[in-house]
């Protein structure tokens, strides 16, 4: 018996067309997850289940919800359906929830619309939901308002929306991306048990093979709207037909063939226990500032040619050292020494030229209205020698041509570029100094899986060419784990291990490490795989 | 919640202070001495100073900004120097003519902007909302005294349904005395509604746009029940910024208005005093224009706390 | 790309406005410094288009000369809107959260308890009224608009990477806001640019019929409102006139102002009152 089926569902939005000829079904208790990169139509997909399309789409085909096709039936029905049949839950849970109401109140609310129960019972029932998703009431009453939770807390208060009259199909669209992956782990748990508690079908959306090899009875594989490969998971996973599912699952456990390291003897850049507090907002209006300290007594040196990593959740405090290190921020105790001079906010322009840094988002790292050559010679502002007359042309085109794109399209301005290509005008900017030591600040994090492996094997390569440092800073394992060859563990502002990058993955020593490599989704060796279904 | 008060309350008392500086400071320098103007010409040297003597004139001036301001608090705003009485007497008529007209145009303007810009951004990109959005792009542009004009030619002159200017007085009863702040009070609503219903439907729009409404369109609740339930209260956020600046315009804005109506407001009086060079009740009233603006304002922190929990929870 | 209706009919209404204006300093129909007392309170006819005053005056010349006015006086005062309340705006958003930042918001927030009316009365009370004063009065109310937006524009653009780049390459706080800043709130300060001087169109007229602002000779749409009023009644045109002058000036730089803001970016808020 099926529950969800698609037959044949095509959707443009005004001339564009996003999905072709999709066509699948989920049963009672099944997980079914639709993978893809970005632009694939696996979120445009969970949205026409829901109906929830922009005013301009048109479908055709037929989305059956059991005996009612939901493409046929008028809107009223179809919210009658909505939050009681079936739930979904968003991405964003920080944007997700109306900042103005309780979570009480936004929970009761999908009991009230869609049954004859009383403020009081809908209360209840909230009550009861919210500690079935891990929000007890004596930590998390009903008068909580948004704001007062955490990222984690939130989803789990979406998810209790979704599921609080029991619906038969939960749709959840990348549930857990926004969040920290120790976080990722429970909330994926979460959803797991309540698939099975409930026998509720499960529609996934999530761009992490991962998490799909991890969870998923069934997996989708879609690519530009239309599916691809289909199949039972370990299936699939064993035999994969379809080149582009096993292009992608060999970019997401891409390792790299990074160089042997060639270490000099002194430190480049050493760190000496390094603090840094922020003000908080005063909670009295006479008292004295109290202070958090974002980095708490921080020390490592990196050495010519090393490749260090940097790893810890969101508001562990690493992208405080970052500015720290580039020379940003102050700090309140500790030095910075990078190539000899003191790192501090106040230090000449000149010095600031031999640490360079890429940033992780391709469309915030450049100012729109500037082209291509005014951001790759923004360097060499105070640069201590400047390239001369014809010499410009030579060190543009260089260092276009060294991370792979070419000399004219230093006259195009930045929109003319997908991510990738951004992200390597990010690598050519920092490059073009000819700089000894480069901090990557989650470079990779908000690239799609095959452009990711593109821009980690465009390090190993120019790690091979320059015997460049560089700090990796990356909340994903697996990355730092293929791009270092030393590792250091950030929780709550201080290093809780530092170590050797296979070692410290293998045998790691500190119970935040663990917590960490453990809570991480691995994809399965396919090999294994293969084995065990012959 | 208190904490929050206080601390707007703080800035609220700072804002007084340094704008009582500012407009002391202002009129000192402008040119001529009250006492020489008020005895023409030809006045004795020791007949002035006596003058500015009575006058409070002859002392610093730190002790004379200090005399006005602990006057001011115990109600006590001076002597006109043209009418030789007390300017809180001339103030206390005046104010309850322009007091309750910005109000009336206040709560005019609110209650046309609501529901109209609440339609429009229902029916975003449809006849309805075009329609009314070229009627506000057409009301911001009309200047209100032109209107009040028009109004009075329309109403008063042709029509004859009520007068054309003067004011009749509370001790006339509230009903004819409403009824005589009539025209001038729409003639400062209206353009100020086509803004404010301006601001209602943007405001709205972009709440439309946020992540929870979908969020409570996935719950099962109609575009309509989304867009009152939990839209309208995050879009509140914004407008009453608008109303807040709204309100000083009005009162300001009522000063020219009250030239076209002839009424006995504030604004006679301050003009009257200009051209009588009567300082003291241009510095008085202007200082309690800027108190009530800043009153509103006040107010107006207070009730984004109200609408919006995060700033209670801050401080 | 095509241009909205918007900022078409905007621009035309607009640049109708700035060209009888601009005609107005070689020829207007009639010599309005001349007064014709015999044919004062005439109805627009074929040789006075749109009528004559109580003087006899030709009143479609004294629209023609009034466009002057406004226009100098609005666009004076935002431009000392703007060449004020742009640096200060940039320069609070480059301190977040500092001294400098605190004092220039605080300033804004004082400007705005006094309505610019309020403003104008005080100057009038000190320098005796003018153009010049009601330039003053509208211009100094304009700089905390234009600071606040700059700034709001601003700030978040501190947080992108790209502005990180530049303090990275060690470039100071002034420079990244000539260099990178301002050019990213351009779009944002050409439309509230246009809306403010749709805006002091409407003061300055508001300010010569309190009789505050231009004083005689100087003609004004807004005085001769203020000598329309008395007569109102058996002459309606005279009001009538310069009030829809008012509207289609007002009305164009608005329509303009919303067109550009659709066609620069439509996420832009404009501040009105």
């Amino acid at each position: 018996m099926t529950l969800l089926s698609v037959e044949n569902l095509s959707l443009a939005i005004g001339p564009l067309p996003i999905l072709r000829d999709v066509t699948f079904s989920v049963a009672p208790g099944e997980i079914v997850a639709i993978t893809g990169e970005s632009g694939s139509g696996k979120s445009m997909t969970a949205l026409s289940v829901m109906q929830l399309l922009p005013d301009a789409a048109t479908t055709q085909g037929a989305i059956h919800l059991q005996d009612r096709d939901l493409l046929t039936i008028p809107e009223s029905d179809l919210c009658d359906i909505r939050g009681n049949d079936i739930g979904m839950v968003f991405q964003e849970p920080m944007t997700a929830l109306n900042p103005v109401k309780t979570i009480g109140e936004q929970v009761a609310e999908t009991i009230l619309i869609h049954s004859a129960s009383t403020k009081s019972e809908a209360h209840n029932q909230a009550a009861a939901m919210l500690t079935r998703v891990g929000l007890p009431q004596d930590r998390f009453p009903l008068s909580r308002y948004p704001h007062e939770l955490s990222g984690g807390q939130r989803q789990r208060v979406v998810i209790a929306m979704a599921i609080a009259r029991r619906p038969r199909l939960l749709i959840a669209d990348e549930p857990t991306t926004a969040l920290d992956v120790t976080t990722q782990a429970r909330i994926l748990d979460l959803l797991k048990d309540l698939v099975q508690e409930f026998d509720m079908g499960l529609l996934m959306i999530t761009h992490d093979l991962a998490v799909v090899a991890d969870m998923a009875h069934r997996i989708i594989v879609m690519r530009h709207g239309e599916i691809v490969e289909q199949g039972d998971t370990r299936h699939l996973l064993a035999n994969m037909s379809h080149p582009y599912t096993k292009a992608l699952f060999e970019a997401s456990s891409h390792q790299v063939d990074l160089p042997a390291p060639d270490e000099g003897p002194v430190p480049i850049l050493s760190v000496e226990n390094a603090t840094r507090d922020y003000p908080l907002p005063r909670t009295r209006l006479f008292a004295p500032r109290e202070h958090a300290r974002a980095v708490n007594n921080v020390s490592f040196d990196i050495h010519q040619g090393e490749r260090l990593g940097l790893v810890g959740e969101s508001g562990c405090g690493k992208s405080t050292l970052t500015r720290a290190i580039l020379g940003l921020e102050p700090l309140q105790s500790g030095t910075i020494t990078a190539f000899g001079t003191t790192v501090s906010p106040s230090m000449p322009a000149a010095q600031r030229t031999k640490t360079q840094v890429v940033f992780q988002d391709p469309y915030g790292s450049f100012n729109p209205r500037k082209k291509v050559i005014s951001i790759l010679l923004e360097p060499f502002h105070n640069h201590p020698s400047p390239p001369r007359g014809r010499e410009w042309f030579d060190v543009i085109g260089g260092a276009l041509e060294e991370v792979g794109l070419q000399d004219s399209d230093s006259d195009k301005y930045i929109h003319e570029f997908s991510g990738g290509q951004r992200q390597r005008i990010a690598i050519a900017r920092a490059l073009i100094t000819k700089p000894e030591l480069i901090i990557f600040d989650e470079a990779v994090s908000a690239l799609d899986v095959s452009i990711r492996a593109q821009i980690l094997d465009l390090i190993a390569d120019l790690s091979r060419r320059h015997n460049l440092a560089y700090l990796f800073i990356s909340h994903d394992l697996s990355v730092v784990r293929t791009v270092t060859d030393r590792v250091l563990v950030m929780q709550s502002g201080e290093i809780v291990e530092h170590g050797d990058t296979e070692s410290v993955f293998t045998d790691p020593q500190h119970p935040y490490t663990r917590s960490l490599i453990a809570a991480a989704p691995v994809l399965p060796d396919l090999k294994e795989v293969q084995n065990a279904l012959a | 919640m208190l904490r929050y008060a206080l601390k707007r309350l703080l800035s609220l008392l700072i804002s007084l202070a340094v704008a009582s500086i500012v407009i002391f400071a202002v009129i000192e320098i402008a040119p001529g001495d009250p006492a020489s103007f008020m005895l023409g010409m030809n006045a004795q040297p020791d007949t002035v100073a006596a003058l500015r003597a009575e006058l409070g004139l002859d002392v610093s001036k730190t002790q004379r900004y200090l005399n006005w301001v602990g006057g001011m608090l115990s109600g006590d705003f001076g002597t006109s120097y043209t009418y030789r009485t007390p300017v809180g007497e001339m103030i206390k008529d005046r104010i309850w003519v322009s007091l309750p007209l910005a109000l009336y145009a206040l709560t005019l303007s609110t209650l046309i902007a609501f529901p109209v810009g609440i339609y429009a951004a229902a029916r975003r990109g449809k006849p309805g909302d075009m329609a009314v959005m070229g009627a506000t792009q057409f009301g911001i542009a009309v200047p209100n005294f032109w209107f009040a004009m028009m109004l009075v030619l329309i109403f008063a002159i042709n029509l004859r349904w009520f007068s054309a200017g003067g004011f009749a007085g509370w001790d006339k009863g509230a009903a004819t005395a409403l009824k005589s702040l009539t025209l001038p009070a729409i003639a400062l609503a209206l353009p100020q509604s086509a803004i404010l219903a301006r601001v209602m439907r943007s405001s709205l729009l972009d709440i439309l746009g946020e992540d929870f409404m979908r969020t409570a369109r996935a719950k099962g609740l109609t575009r309509r029940q989304a867009l009152f339930r939990h839209g309208l209260r995050n879009a509140l956020i914004p407008v009453l910024t608008i109303i807040g600046m709204q309100f000083a315009f009005l009162l300001a804005g009522g000063i020219i208005i009250e030239q076209v109506f002839f009424l006995p407001g504030l604004g006679r009086l301050i003009f009257q005093s200009i051209s009588a060079r009567d300082l003291i009740v241009v510095e008085s009233v202007v200082m309690l224009l800027v108190f009530l603006v800043i009153m509103v304002n006040f107010v107006v922190d207070l009730a984004y706390a109200a609408v919006d929990p995060r700033l209670r929870a801050r401080t | 790309m095509t241009l909205s209706r918007s900022i078409l009919i905007g621009g035309l209404l607009s640049s109708l406005i700035v060209t009888a204006a601009l005609i107005s300093f070689v020829w207007t129909p009639f010599d309005i410094t001349q007064m014709d007392i015999p044919n004062k309170l005439q109805t627009p006819s074929a040789e006075h288009w749109l009528g004559t005053d109580h003087f006899g005056r030709d009143i479609f010349s004294m629209i023609m000369v009034g466009a002057r006015t406004s226009l100098a006086v609005a666009l004076v005062a935002v431009g000392i809107g703007m060449g004020l309340g742009v640096p200060l705006g940039l320069w609070a958003a480059s301190r977040q959260g500092g001294w400098a930042d605190e004092i220039i918001m605080r300033g804004n927030d004082l400007i705005f308890a006094f309505p610019s009316l309020v403003i104008a009365i005080l100057i009038t009370a000190i320098l005796g009224p003018g153009a010049i004063n009601a330039i003053i009065a509208i211009g100094i109310f304009n700089i905390p608009v234009f600071a606040r937006l700059t700034r709001a524009g601003a700030l978040p653009l501190w947080q992108r990477e790209f502005i990180l780049a530049a303090r990275v390459a060690g470039k100071s706080p002034a420079r990244i806001s000539f260099e990178h800043i301002l050019p990213n709130v351009a779009n944002l300060l050409i439309v509230q640019g246009t809306i403010q001087f749709s805006l002091g169109i409407l003061a300055e007229a508001g300010l010569s019929y309190v009789g505050l602002g231009a004083q005689p000779p100087t003609p004004s749409w807004g005085r001769m409102l203020a000598d329309a009023q008395t007569m109102v009644a058996f002459a309606p045109h005279l009001a009538l006139i310069p009030g829809l002058a008012i509207i289609s000036a007002v009305l164009g730089l608005n329509l303009l102002g919303d067109g550009l803001r659709d066609h620069l970016d439509p996420k832009i808020r404009v501040m009105r009152t």
